[in-house]
């Protein structure tokens, strides 16, 4: 895997999967960019496509049609990458749980870093995951020196 | 030929020079950019080296070819994009100092340059081997093909007029641009034209650096990315800084075309400095003027407005800014002819 250099830390453009949420993650996701938060001040960018970004913003229990679809995006983000879960269903089902289209959590399917849990989190919650994420960054550059 | 190896190494030298200084202003045209873009909607926005940490995580992530890209085609476009671009610039003054290239090329020359990077964006789009990156590349070759024409028919106006009034000077060459300024010599006609002419431009800018809202080949919201779905790594960050290095460009020929004053010109009787000194300051004074240019037919118009759709892109070009670069040529042949 190619070593993480700081510029990580201050540009991590971000590509965010749906994978079944309610939308309530959605949206605050995009509070996190609206002027009162302004997380665009930190780098941090939603691309348009996988193979731009530094790390999944994922939301959502994964339902069973989204299953091979979250582990295609997985595998397009280039390395090095991370994964940020968005929202208690991603974490653990939440009010999805018990469901019978339910495939996830997300760590069922694909490896993740970070979890922010809240069902929604406030924009404040996912911006402090973000920050979760550089320290992984951070680690990755300590173990590859 | 001891004048000619040495003509050869200047050469080389400024095209180093230029190519350093065409990457590293574009990125941080780029910050400017993003920074007042934020400060227009009330937001702090990142700082201004931004583009510069871009570019630099960009080229250490891991760059992935497809497995049904052609995978020549597709990691040579992205260079073919960014030299193209500094080639152009090497044709275009920069304050007092004349071009590099200056006596090889003229503004006909830059004028099918300036197809190069997109042509580029349109094979590693198809090379990519996604349908989406052949949307994009298609909906490229659209815009393409609408703002060619009123690029042209700016050139072609301003060009005639000189020509008709200096007939020994070569007509579409930058030189002569600089040396008699449009507004200079035109009459009360010609000057309604030539603002015209340089409206049509301006938005003829934003088209060419694909911005909003002419970026239908990268609307990444409709088709994630467009023509870039498929780069990652080193082949985006070469494409990111194409595309800085483009906007410099195409603010310089708006500069080189309509505002080639320097203040050495001006100033030059009064105030006794050494001319390398001057050199400086024109060089400065024309540094602000390319941000003037762009913060016009890049920021402002990026935040005002949201993007077009296919078929308006090409109604605007080809219908009202056609329309409008022809009205403008009437004015100048009557400028011509009074
Ligand atoms: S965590 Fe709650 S708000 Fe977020 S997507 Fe799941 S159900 Fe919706």
């Amino acid at each position: 895997m190619p070593k993480p250099n700081r510029s990580f830390d201050k540009s991590l453009w971000v590509f965010h999967v749906n994978t079944g949420s309610c939308n309530g993650c959605d949206i605050e996701i995009l509070a996190a960019l609206t002027p009162r938060y302004d997380v665009e001040r930190f780098g941090i960018k939603l691309v348009g496509s996988p193979r731009h970004a530094d790390a999944l913003l994922v939301t959502g229990p994964v339902s069973r049609d989204m299953v091979d679809k979250l582990k295609r995006f997985y595998e397009q983000v280039p390395d090095p990458k991370e994964v940020i879960v968005v929202g208690s269903c991603g974490i653990s089902g939440g009010v999805f749980h018990e469901s019978y289209d339910l495939a996830g959590p997300v760590d069922r399917i694909i490896p993740v870093d970070v979890y922010v849990p809240g069902c929604p989190p406030r924009p404040e919650a996912i911006i402090d995951g973000v920050v979760k994420a550089w320290m992984k960054l951070e680690r990755l550059r300590g173990e590859n020196r | 030929m001891a004048d000619e190896i040495i003509h050869f190494v200047e050469i080389i030298i400024g095209v180093f020079l230029v190519a350093v200084f065409g990457m590293i202003f574009g990125l941080l045209t780029k910050g400017i950019d993003r920074k007042l873009a934020a400060h227009m909607q009330w937001r702090v926005g990142p700082p201004v080296i931004q583009p510069f940490l871009d570019v630099k995580k960009l080229f250490c992530k891991e760059n992935v070819v497809p497995r049904n890209a052609v995978a020549w085609l597709y990691n040579v476009a992205p260079i073919v994009c960014l030299t193209s671009v500094i080639a152009i610039l090497l044709y275009i003054p920069m304050g007092s100092i004349p071009p590099i290239l200056k006596g090889y090329g003229d503004v006909i020359l830059i004028l099918y340059l300036l197809t190069i990077p997109s042509l580029a964006m349109v094979a590693g789009g198809f090379a990519s081997g996604s349908p989406f990156a052949t949307v994009g590349a298609q909906r490229e070759m659209v815009l393409m093909m609408s703002y060619e024409f009123p690029l042209a028919t700016t050139i072609i106006a301003l060009g005639w007029k000189i020509s008709t009034l200096y007939p020994g000077e070569a007509a579409f060459s930058l030189t002569t641009f600089t040396k008699y300024p449009v507004w200079n010599i035109m009459g009360p006609f010609g000057i309604i034209g030539a603002i015209i002419l340089l409206v049509v431009m301006i938005l003829v800018t934003t088209g060419e650096i694909t911005k909003v809202p002419f970026d239908i080949a990268e609307a990444e919201t409709e088709i994630a990315e467009g023509v870039f779905v498929e780069y990652s790594g080193r082949n985006l960050g070469l494409f990111y800084l194409a595309d800085a290095v483009k906007t410099v460009v195409m603010a310089s020929l708006i500069v080189a075309l309509f505002f080639p004053y320097n203040l050495s010109t001006y100033l030059g009787s009064s105030i006794h400095l050494p001319s390398i000194a001057w050199n400086a300051i024109d060089f400065l004074f024309y540094l602000l003027k390319l941000e003037i240019v762009i913060f016009f037919s890049m920021t402002f118009i990026r935040v005002s407005v949201a993007r077009f759709k296919v078929d308006q892109v090409v109604k605007v070009y080809w219908g009202y800014l056609t329309l409008a670069a022809l009205i403008a040529l009437v004015l100048i042949a009557l400028d011509i002819l009074l």
